[in-house]
């Protein structure tokens, strides 16, 4: 395990400490705050690659009228995690520049606090505050088109308001967090082996990346160590993770410009997929593999069966971009272009699609993945982020069988039990983030868990600006968010 | 009369039947196993039997258009030669009364999606009223084309002179014309790559999003006046291009029979090529629909040129 340095600073010196980190080339990967007796306590996790480095900022706030400088100004994920601490446990963040709510519900009455102790039971449904409008566009010919919450088909609850004029999109904004289940407090007081199956359930796509990130967190704040061939066994369950969700969303994109062929021909893929992973792990979505310490493997994937199987893939995603007309719907729309990607702190194939260099596999390693390089495109339209998860596709299946060989060494040896673990992994979405703590009698404290799709919900506005209403659905499918990985 | 009675029969009873064909032809050539060629009929009897919903606010208009579109498609289903050329409504049977029809019962339905105010509603009658703009003129005009020969723009004189010169039909302006018909069916009807009949996503909507608000027989009657349309437009199709096996004045009961067959059997090849067409094709990006469509336009003027140059 990489050493993670612990500073405790004094609440005013928060930005100033943070603004060094952030200018040596760390970004702010979470933001958790938990209520002690003595206090609040926020903790700030910056991490930085090559080499993996880990710091926590932690700072300890009176538990009457909590507040803390904000550095919305020097991160704009910052601003985020504050919003949500606000929301959660009444830490205000002074000097935000946008100081309303993030994820507290319509119904929450104001100084209701879910994650505080002094609590007590959920509101019940009701309008206490009355409207809370969106901003309004003015002009002529502007209109609003309202979507959701409530969606046809299979779409987890996301309410979209665009101001249109025409066909043109002058403005979007998504409101989420119809999703709340108050995941994080209902770990605690939980043992870490109760625990994980809550983290299997964060977002029923992903349930093997939480599963590894809450497990790895909970390994380094016991001090358990792993052996390699674990961690290579994890390894390979992550990228089957990977490749069935990707072949999913490479189908659905273009079942989305209705060349619904392809769309069957994934989804005949992804069943086969889907049974290597019963075979290998006795859950189609790989759920109860990953055990705290280890891994529980029925057979190893058969590397010659995948590569057909890549091989499939790679004529399904040869017909696609071959397609004058998909190849037509691809190219050009839903530019996220590189800056805005770096500075709203997107992650995974969204971000490296727009030519960010970033891949948890890489620069946090577990094991030493050999020669791994991410794959990186730089048009940030939606063909980049097709192309780069059919890339990732083949590498996977590469990575797979490199793994299945037993090549993989281990990287650091474990430094000791601290009652505070971290885990990072890439999943297929992108890195996720698991901080935990245990209290001395090695129950679940905190537990606090950052999925991707955090940081790259507020990219799709920016992606879909001078885009036209149409190209909408495209363009969600393309960055395909978690509602639930997202609202906890 | 009888003739007519069994073309009007024929189509509102096989409309639903060809939407299943040919969601049963895309269903197989994709690997699935498809509904079956009577989930059509079974989703209308579904419907049939639920309440339909008016939503607050709404006007006459929206009443009134899932009575107008089936209405419309009936009054076109008895006058466009599918079985036969002797229509009793032969005097409104020329072109215009047609293409008139189907683009009251395509106005009424846009109408109907404004009048509802939710902004699907809106949109989808945005969008289907700049298809339509460029469909109406260009069947008017392709069908135009073919009249010249004629010397009439009474369609059962036009497929009458064309199944007695089947020669005329290959030429230039029938080509062009037929081209400019098929892409124009193709937009009106609502399929791609114009519009997604199957899909869910609203905001992609054309067709679809003028009916979201409509419920039970509302519904019914709309999705049934669609097949309807469909069918009519490529039994148009059929008769123009291929006009062989339809009845004329005077014909007997069997032959009435035969022609019946025949062009049942006609529209189910059209329909089963079409939907086999669509299974290589993908959704046009809204902005490029327009360039179709004016591109089926030219052709449509073309073959009217053409028809004059060459006559």
């Amino acid at each position: 395990m990489t050493l993670r340095t612990v500073t405790d600073i004094r609440p005013r010196d928060v930005v100033h400490e943070a603004g060094a980190l952030l200018g040596a080339g760390y970004r702010l990967a979470l933001v958790s705050a938990h209520e002690q007796a003595r206090g609040l306590e926020v903790v700030y996790l910056f991490t930085a690659a090559a080499p993996d480095r880990r710091t926590e900022l932690r700072l300890l706030l009176p538990l009457e009228r909590p507040a803390v400088d904000s550095l919305a100004g020097l991160s704009f994920p910052a601003g985020r995690f504050e919003r949500e601490m606000r929301d959660l446990y009444g830490i205000t963040p002074l000097g935000h520049p946008m100081p309303r709510r993030l994820v507290r519900h319509h119904h929450w009455p104001r100084g209701w606090y879910p994650m505080r102790a002094q609590t007590g039971p959920p509101p019940a449904f009701g309008d206490p505050e009355g409207p809370f409008p969106f901003v309004t566009v003015e002009g002529p010919a502007v209109y609003e088109i309202p979507v959701g919450p409530v969606h046809a088909g299979l779409i987890e609850p996301g309410h979209f308001r665009f101001s249109v004029v025409g066909e043109s999109i002058i403005k979007l904004k998504a409101r989420l967090w119809f999703v709340h289940r108050g995941l994080e407090k209902l770990f605690q007081g939980r043992d870490p082996a109760d625990g994980l199956p809550l983290a299997e359930r964060v977002s029923g796509d992903t349930s093997l990346g939480h599963a590894l990130a809450f497990c790895l967190a909970v390994e380094e704040a016991t001090g358990l160590e792993v052996n390699p061939a674990a961690h290579a066994g994890r390894a390979m369950l992550l990228e089957l993770e990977r490749l069935y969700n990707h072949v999913t969303d490479l189908g659905a994109l273009c079942n989305d410009v209705a060349h619904s062929i392809l769309n069957a021909q994934a989804g005949r893929v992804r069943e086969q997929l889907l049974r290597i992973n019963a075979e290998v792990t006795g859950h189609r979505l790989l759920r109860g593999a990953v055990t705290i310490g280890g891994v529980r493997l029925r057979a190893l994937p058969d590397p010659g069966r995948l590569r057909a199987i890549g091989a499939d893939i790679a004529e399904i995603a040869a017909l696609a971009q071959g397609h004058s007309v998909i190849a037509d719907r691809f190219t050009g729309t839903g530019i996220l272009p590189a800056r805005a990607a770096r500075d709203l702190g997107t992650l995974g194939y969204v971000a490296r699609a727009s030519g960010l260099d970033v891949d948890a596999r890489r620069d946090h390693p577990t094991l030493d993945l050999g020669p791994f390089s991410p794959v990186v495109q730089t048009d940030g339209d939606v063909l980049a982020r097709f192309q780069v998860r059919v890339r990732e596709i083949a590498a996977s299946i590469e990575l797979i069988a490199r793994l299945a060989e037993g090549t993989a060494a281990g990287v650091d040896p474990s430094s000791g039990p601290r009652g505070t673990g971290v885990g990072i992994v890439e999943g297929w979405r992108g890195t996720i983030l698991h901080r935990i703590e245990l209290d001395s009698g090695g129950a679940l404290r905190r537990v606090k868990i950052v999925d991707p799709s955090f940081f790259n919900w507020p990219a799709l506005p920016v992606a879909l600006s001078g885009a036209i209403v149409p190209d909408f659905p495209l363009v969600n499918k393309s960055f395909n968010l978690s509602y639930a990985g997202n609202d906890l | 009369m009888a003739g007519v009675v069994l073309q009007v029969v024929l189509v509102g009873l096989g409309s639903p039947l060809l939407v299943g064909v040919m969601r049963q032809v895309r269903a197989r050539l994709e690997g699935r196993a498809g509904a079956g060629i009577w989930q059509p009929w079974r989703d209308l009897r579904k419907l049939m039997r639920r309440q339909p919903i008016t939503p607050a606010g709404t006007g006459w208009m929206f009443r009134a258009a899932p009575l107008l579109l089936p209405g419309t498609a009936l009054v076109v289903a008895s006058v466009v030669p599918l079985v036969t050329t002797a229509s009793p409504l032969d005097g409104v049977a020329d072109l215009f009364a047609v293409t008139a029809l189907l683009t009251l019962g395509s106005v009424a339905l846009a109408l109907a999606g404004l009048d509802t105010g939710t902004a699907f509603g809106g949109m989808g009658a945005s969008r289907e009223v700049t298809v339509l703009a460029l469909v109406e003129p260009t069947i008017l005009l392709s069908v135009f084309a073919l009249s010249v020969p004629a010397g009439s723009t009474n369609l059962g004189d036009i497929v009458t002179a064309a199944a007695e010169h089947p020669l005329s039909l290959i030429s230039p302006v029938s080509l062009l014309a037929a081209v400019a018909l098929v892409i124009v069916s193709i937009a009106e009807t609502g399929r791609i790559p114009v519009d997604n009949p199957a899909t869910h996503l609203e905001l992609t909507m054309i067709h679809e999003a003028m009916t979201l608000e409509y419920a039970g027989l509302d519904l019914a009657l709309i999705e049934w006046a669609s097949a309807m349309r469909l069918s009519l437009l490529l039994g148009l199709l059929a008769g123009l291009f291929a006009p062989w096996g339809i009845a004329t004045a005077g014909a007997g009961p069997l032959a009435l029979l035969v022609a019946a067959v025949v062009i049942a059997l006609k529209v189910t090849v059209l329909g089963g090529l079409l939907a086999a067409s669509e299974v290589f094709m993908a959704k046009l990006r809204l902005f490029r629909i327009p360039e179709l469509l004016a591109g089926s336009f030219l052709m449509a003027l073309l073959a009217v040129a053409a028809s004059y140059f060459l006559a």
